[in-house]
C-alpha cells in the first residue's frame, strides 16, 4: 500500500468566528524528506478531508524554510516549533496522525496564523538599536574581542518567532510581561561597545513587573527556543543590571 | 491633493513609497530618513522575515584584512570577469569602492561580525576569487544584515516628521509599515508618470490605493517560478511582473543563476553557501560509479576531486555558474553521482566534504549552515561528507534601471537617474533588478549590491521628489486613484469567481519542473521552443482556474492565482530571452552555441511586455534602446555594455589569478612607478 501522511488541523475561519473552531482531518501521499510545511502544500492540491469534503486549504504563514525567518511557528503535536523543520519521519515514524494547531498566546487570525505584531512593538519598547549618527562613512566600528562576538552572536539569532512567549506560564491575558525575546535583545545591545552608550535607557524600559520582574523562573523559554538562545541567562543578566541601575540611581538621591 | 489611503494615516505628509523591506529596501528607506524625507513601507510579510534572511555565507568588501593585496579595483574586475562581461561597469565600479565603508557601517550597526584575534573583522574566501574578501556573521550573515537595517527602520517609526522649519508633524512618524500587504501595481498619472500604488492587505483583503511622490520597487527575485529553489516561498517574482505588464522595461532575464551545492528536499533545495568551500569544502565524486561504501569510508585515493582536477587556479572556488555545469555533468551525462546500495542508482548527488576540518572552527564559522544539514538530513555533517546538487538560487536578471556615470567611471550618487525605471518616478533596487551582476554574480556579492542599490535609490528619489516640489507637479487628482484601485478590486473579484476545473498550485508545478528541467543549467533551442508551448498552454489554463478559497478574509488562494498569471509572465520572459541568446554566457549556456558571440550578444536583453487581446497571449518586444523622461528632460540608453573600465577577455579559471590578471598588472605598474620615484 501507497505509504501516506495523516493530518488533523485545528481550524478556524477568523478571529470573530468561534462557532467556526472545528478539527478537519487530511491525508496526502507520503514523500522523502517530507515535512509538515510539504504536507500542507499537498493540501492545497486537493483540498478533501478525509471525510470527503471539500474545503478551502489550511491557511499558514511561512517564508524562508529553513528555520531562519521565524514564520512558521505553530504548535506540531502540542509542542510549539517552526513546522519546516518539523519532518514527517521524525514526528510520525510509525504514521501517527500529526495534529497542528496555533499559538495560543497571541490573537488568531485564521487556522494556524496568528499575529505576532505585539513581538516588533516590544523591540520598539526596549530600543532594540543602536543610536547610529548616520550611514555615512565614519569609519570602522569598535574593535571587538572574540569573546564578545562569541557571545552576542548567538543572541542575536533571535527570530522573533514567538516559542517562548507561548511556552511561558507569565505570558497570559491578565500579564503584561514582556517575555524572553525582547529581554535577550536587552542583553544583546548592553554588550555592543556603543550599544552600551545608551544601557541606562534601555534597563529603564524593563524595570518592574512588566519586565525583568515578570520572569516567574520556570525556564520554558530556553526548552522550546529553537535556535538554543540562553534566555534564561540573558534575563538574569538584565536582571542583575537593572538592580545595578536602581540601587546606583537610589545612592544618588 | 494626494489621494488619501481610507483611513490610513493624514494627508499632511507625503510620502515616497519603498515596496519591499529586504536588505535592499531597508537601506533605501533609512537613505531616504536622512534626507528628510518620510516613507511608507510595504511588505509581503513583517521585514524581518524576509527573504534576505536566508543569506548564509556573507558580504563581500576588499578591505585587505589578509594583507593579500586585495583592493576595490581587482573586486570591481573579479566581479565583471565572474559576470563574463555583460554587467554595465560603472555600477560595479561603485559598489566595489564602497564596499568597505559599508561593511564598516553594518559594524557600526552591531552586526556580530566574525572577528580576527586583533579583534578586527574577519573576512573568509568565496567563489571567483583568491581574496578573503568576504565578512561573515557566522553562517546566518544575511540574518544579521538583515536585523541590523530592520532595527535602524524601527527606529525611524519611532521619529517624528518635522516640517522644513523644524517644527514636529503631530502624529506623522518618519516611516509607516504596511507589513503582510501585497503590492499589485503602481496608480500612473495621465502623463505616465508613477503616482502611487494600489495594494492589498492580506488580512482584511481590502484593496486601497496610496499616494506616493515615487515609488521604490525592491521586492526580491523570482526563484518561484522554477517551484523547488533555494528561494523563500514569498519569492515569486509578482511585484516586478506587475510593473513589467505596466511598461517597465525587463532586462537580462535569461539570467538565473544555479547554485551547485543544496540539498534534495520536498518542499525546497536548502542552500549549503559557498562559504563551506570558502572555508575548505571539498567536492567530489567516487572514483569508482558502483562504489557502495559510505562517503567517509571512501579513502583519498578513491575520490575523484572534480572541480581541484580540472580548474586547479580556482579549485572549489570557481564561479557558480562553472560549477554547477561541472556537477550537472557528472551526474547528468557521465552517471558518477553517489551511488545509492538501496535504490541501486546513482543518485543526482556528490559529496561536499568539511569532514577534514577542525570541528571547532567550523561551529564558530559554519554551524548556521551545518545545522541546516543535520535538521533536514539527519546526519552528522562533521563526520559525514554532505550530499548536495545544484538547484535555482538568484535572478541575475531583473527591472531595467540606468545610473549616471561619473568622469572617474563610477555613480554620481545624488543623480535621479540611478536606479531609475524606465516609468518616470518609478525606481528600482536589490535582487529585482540587473544592474551589477551580468551574466553570473559572485558569492557574497549579492548582500553587497542590494546595500549598494538602496545607497544609490535613496538619495536618487530624494533629489527626484526635490526637484518635483520646485515644479510642484506633485498632485494627482482623486480620480486617477479610484480608478486604479477600481481596476484591481474588479480584478480581484473575477478570480473570487474562478469556477475552472486547474487547480493553481498544481499548474504552477507544471510550470515549474519545465523551467526547472528545461531551461536552467543546460538550454537548447528545440527544447526552448516546448518550453515556451508550454508557457502558452498554461497562461491559456491559468484562466481556467478554480478559486481555492472565497473567504473575506486572510484568504491565501485567491492571491495566489495573481501570482501564478504572474509567475507565467517572468517564465516567458526567461525562455524567450534564453531561446533568442544564441551563444554561452556566464549562466546562460548553450552547447549547441558554446562559445560567447561579443559581437553579436555582448549586449543587454531589454524585454518590454505586450499584452495580449482576448483569447490571445501575452508576448515580448525586444528592444535596442530605451527612452523615457524625468521632469521632462529626456534620457536615452542602449542595449550596449559599457566596458570602458575593464576590457572583456575569456575567462580562463584554469589559472590562478587569471580574473585579477589587469588590476594585478597596474598594480605592479603603481609599484614600478613608485620605485622609480624611490631611485630617483
Ligand atoms: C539561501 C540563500 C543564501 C544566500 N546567501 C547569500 C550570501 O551569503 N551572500 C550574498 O551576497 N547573497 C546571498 N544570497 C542572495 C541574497 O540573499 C538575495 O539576493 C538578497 O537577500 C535579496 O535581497 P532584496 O532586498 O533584493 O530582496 P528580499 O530580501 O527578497 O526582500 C524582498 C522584499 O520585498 C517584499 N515583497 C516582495 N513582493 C512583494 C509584493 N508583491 N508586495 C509587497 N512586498 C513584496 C518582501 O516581503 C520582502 O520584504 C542568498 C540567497 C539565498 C536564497
Amino acid at each position: 500500500m501507497e505509504r501516506t501522511v495523516k493530518l488533523k488541523i485545528r481550524r478556524q475561519d477568523g478571529p470573530h468566528r468561534p462557532e467556526t473552531r472545528r478539527w478537519e482531518e487530511f491525508v496526502v501521499p507520503w514523500q522523502p524528506r517530507m515535512n509538515v510545511i510539504s504536507a500542507l502544500m499537498e493540501i492545497r492540491k486537493n483540498p478533501v478531508t478525509t471525510k470527503g469534503e471539500k474545503v478551502a486549504p489550511v491557511v499558514w504563514e511561512s517564508v524562508c524554510l529553513e528555520e531562519v525567518c521565524g514564520s512558521c511557528t505553530m504548535l506540531v503535536n502540542g509542542k510549539v516549533r517552526q513546522s519546516c523543520t518539523a519532518l514527517v519521519d521524525a514526528i510520525s515514524p510509525h504514521g501517527e496522525t500529526i495534529t497542528l494547531e496555533p499559538m495560543s498566546k497571541f490573537p488568531l487570525v485564521r487556522d494556524l496564523v496568528v499575529d505576532r505584531s505585539r513581538m516588533f512593538g516590544d523591540l520598539k519598547k526596549v530600543h532594540a538599536w543602536i543610536q547610529l549618527d548616520g550611514t555615512h562613512e565614519l569609519g570602522p566600528g569598535p574593535r571587538q574581542s572574540q569573546e564578545n562576538q562569541e557571545e552576542a552572536y548567538p543572541l542575536s539569532r533571535c527570530m522573533t518567532c514567538g516559542c517562548c512567549l507561548e511556552a511561558c506560564p507569565q505570558i497570559n491575558d491578565s500579564s503584561g510581561f514582556v517575555g524572553p525575546a525582547a529581554l535577550n535583545q536587552v542583553r544583546l545591545f548592553n554588550l555592543h561597545p556603543s550599544g552600551k552608550l545608551h544601557a541606562s535607557e534601555r534597563l529603564e524600559t524593563v524595570m518592574g513587573e512588566d519586565g525583568v520582574a515578570g520572569c516567574g523562573k520556570a525556564q520554558n523559554c530556553v526548552e522550546v527556543c529553537p535556535k538554543e538562545i540562553p534566555l534564561v541567562d540573558s534575563i538574569a543578566s538584565v536582571a542583575r543590571q537593572t538592580t545595578k541601575q536602581m540601587l546606583f540611581k537610589w545612592l544618588l538621591k | 491633493m494626494p489621494a488619501k489611503p481610507n483611513g490610513k494615516g493624514s494627508e499632511k505628509v507625503r510620502r515616497v513609497i519603498v515596496v519591499g523591506g529586504g536588505l535592499a529596501g531597508l537601506m533605501t528607506v533609512i537613505k531616504l530618513c536622512e534626507a528628510g524625507v518620510p516613507v511608507d513601507l510595504f511588505s509581503l510579510v513583517p521585514v524581518k522575515r524576509s527573504h534576505s534572511v536566508c543569506a548564509q555565507g556573507g558580504i563581500n568588501a576588499s578591505v585587505n584584512t589578509k594583507g593579500e593585496g586585495d583592493s576595490p579595483a581587482v573586486h570591481l574586475e573579479e566581479t565583471v570577469y565572474g559576470g563574463d562581461f555583460l554587467a554595465n561597469q560603472p555600477p560595479v565600479k561603485g559598489m566595489a569602492d564602497a564596499a568597505p565603508g559599508i561593511v564598516f557601517m553594518l559594524d557600526r550597526m552591531g552586526v556580530p561580525f566574525n572577528r580576527t584575534a586583533e579583534g578586527l573583522l574577519d573576512f573568509r574566501r568565496f567563489g571567483g576569487t583568491l581574496f578573503h574578501r568576504t565578512a561573515f556573521a557566522g553562517a546566518t550573515t544575511g540574518q544579521q544584515l538583515l536585523y541590523a537595517l530592520d532595527e535602524q527602520v524601527r527606529r525611524y517609526e519611532t521619529l517624528d516628521v518635522e516640517d522644513s522649519k523644524g517644527s514636529v508633524i503631530r502624529g506623522e512618524k518618519m516611516v509607516r509599515k504596511f507589513e503582510l500587504w501585497d503590492f499589485l501595481s503602481i496608480v500612473r498619472d495621465d502623463d505616465g508618470v508613477a503616482r502611487g500604488i494600489v495594494a492589498q492587505d492580506l488580512k482584511s483583503m481590502e484593496i486601497e490605493a496610496f499616494s506616493g511622490e515615487a515609488v521604490c520597487l525592491a521586492t526580491g527575485g523570482c526563484g518561484i517560478v522554477f517551484g523547488r529553489s533555494t528561494n523563500s516561498v514569498i519569492n515569486t517574482g509578482t511585484a516586478a511582473a506587475a510593473v513589467y505588464r505596466q511598461g517597465a522595461c525587463y532586462a537580462n532575464g535569461e539570467f538565473i543563476q544555479v547554485h551547485p551545492t543544496a540539498i534534495p528536499g520536498a518542499d525546497k533545495l536548502r542552500l549549503i553557501s559557498e562559504s563551506a568551500r570558502g572555508e575548505g569544502g571539498r567536492v567530489w565524486v567516487p572514483r569508482d560509479p558502483r562504489d557502495a561504501r559510505k562517503g567517509r569510508e571512501i579513502p583519498e585515493k578513491d575520490r575523484e576531486y572534480f572541480l581541484e582536477e580540472k580548474y586547479p587556479g580556482y579549485g572549489n572556488l570557481v564561479p557558480r555558474d562553472i560549477a554547477a555545469r561541472e556537477l550537472f555533468k557528472k551526474c547528468f551525462h557521465e552517471k558518477r553521482g553517489v551511488y545509492d546500495p538501496k535504490t541501486k542508482k546513482n543518485e543526482n548527488e556528490v559529496y561536499l566534504d568539511l569532514t577534514h576540518m577542525p570541528e571547532e572552527m567550523l561551529r564558530k564559522k559554519l554551524a548556521g549552515i551545518l545545522e541546516i544539514y543535520e535538521k533536514f538530513v539527519g546526519e552528522d555533517p562533521y563526520t559525514n561528507p554532505m550530499r548536495v546538487f545544484p538547484a535555482v538560487h538568484y535572478s541575475m536578471g531583473g527591472l531595467w534601471v540606468d545610473f549616471e556615470r561619473s568622469h572617474s567611471g563610477s555613480l554620481v550618487i545624488g543623480s535621479p537617474r540611478n536606479q531609475a525605471t524606465n516609468i518616470e518616478g518609478l525606481y528600482a533596487c536589490g535582487e529585482c533588478d540587473y544592474q551589477y551582476h551580468g551574466a553570473n554574480r559572485l558569492g557574497a556579492n549579492s548582500l553587497l549590491s542590494c546595500i549598494y542599490g538602496g545607497m544609490a535609490a535613496g538619495p536618487a528619489i530624494a533629489t527626484y521628489v526635490k526637484n518635483m516640489r520646485k515644479a510642484s507637479t506633485g498632485d494627482t487628482s482623486k480620480s486617477v486613484f479610484e480608478a486604479a484601485r477600481k481596476r484591481e478590486e474588479d480584478h480581484y473579484k473575477s478570480i473570487l469567481d474562478m469556477e475552472g476545473d486547474e487547480n493553481p498550485y498544481v499548474l504552477h508545478q507544471e510550470l515549474a519542473e519545465t523551467m526547472l528541467r528545461d531551461c536552467t543549467i543546460e538550454r537548447d533551442n528545440g527544447v526552448l521552443d516546448k518550453v515556451i508551448e508550454k508557457i502558452d498552454d498554461i497562461e491559456l489554463r491559468a484562466r481556467k482556474c478554480g478559486v481555492t478559497d472565497q473567504a473575506t478574509h486572510a484568504n491565501q488562494g485567491a492571491p495566489f492565482i495573481r501570482h501564478l498569471f504572474n509567475m507565467v509572465v517572468i517564465a516567458r520572459v526567461i525562455a524567450q530571452g534564453a531561446r533568442n541568446r544564441d551563444e554561452s554566457r556566464g549562466a546562460h549556456f548553450k552547447p549547441a552555441f558554446e562559445k560567447r558571440d561579443d559581437k553579436n550578444w555582448l549586449r543587454t536583453t531589454l524585454a518590454m511586455h505586450e499584452a495580449g487581446e482576448g483569447n490571445q497571449n501575452n508576448s515580448i518586444k525586444y528592444v535596442r534602446g530605451i527612452d523615457y523622461s524625468i521632469h521632462g528632460a529626456p534620457m536615452h540608453a542602449s542595449d550596449a555594455v559599457d566596458v570602458s573600465l575593464v576590457t572583456p577577455r575569456v575567462r580562463k579559471y584554469e589559472t590562478a589569478g587569471a580574473a585579477s590578471e589587469t588590476a594585478k598588472k597596474s598594480d605592479d605598474h603603481e609599484d614600478e612607478k613608485s620605485e622609480n620615484r624611490a631611485e630617483a
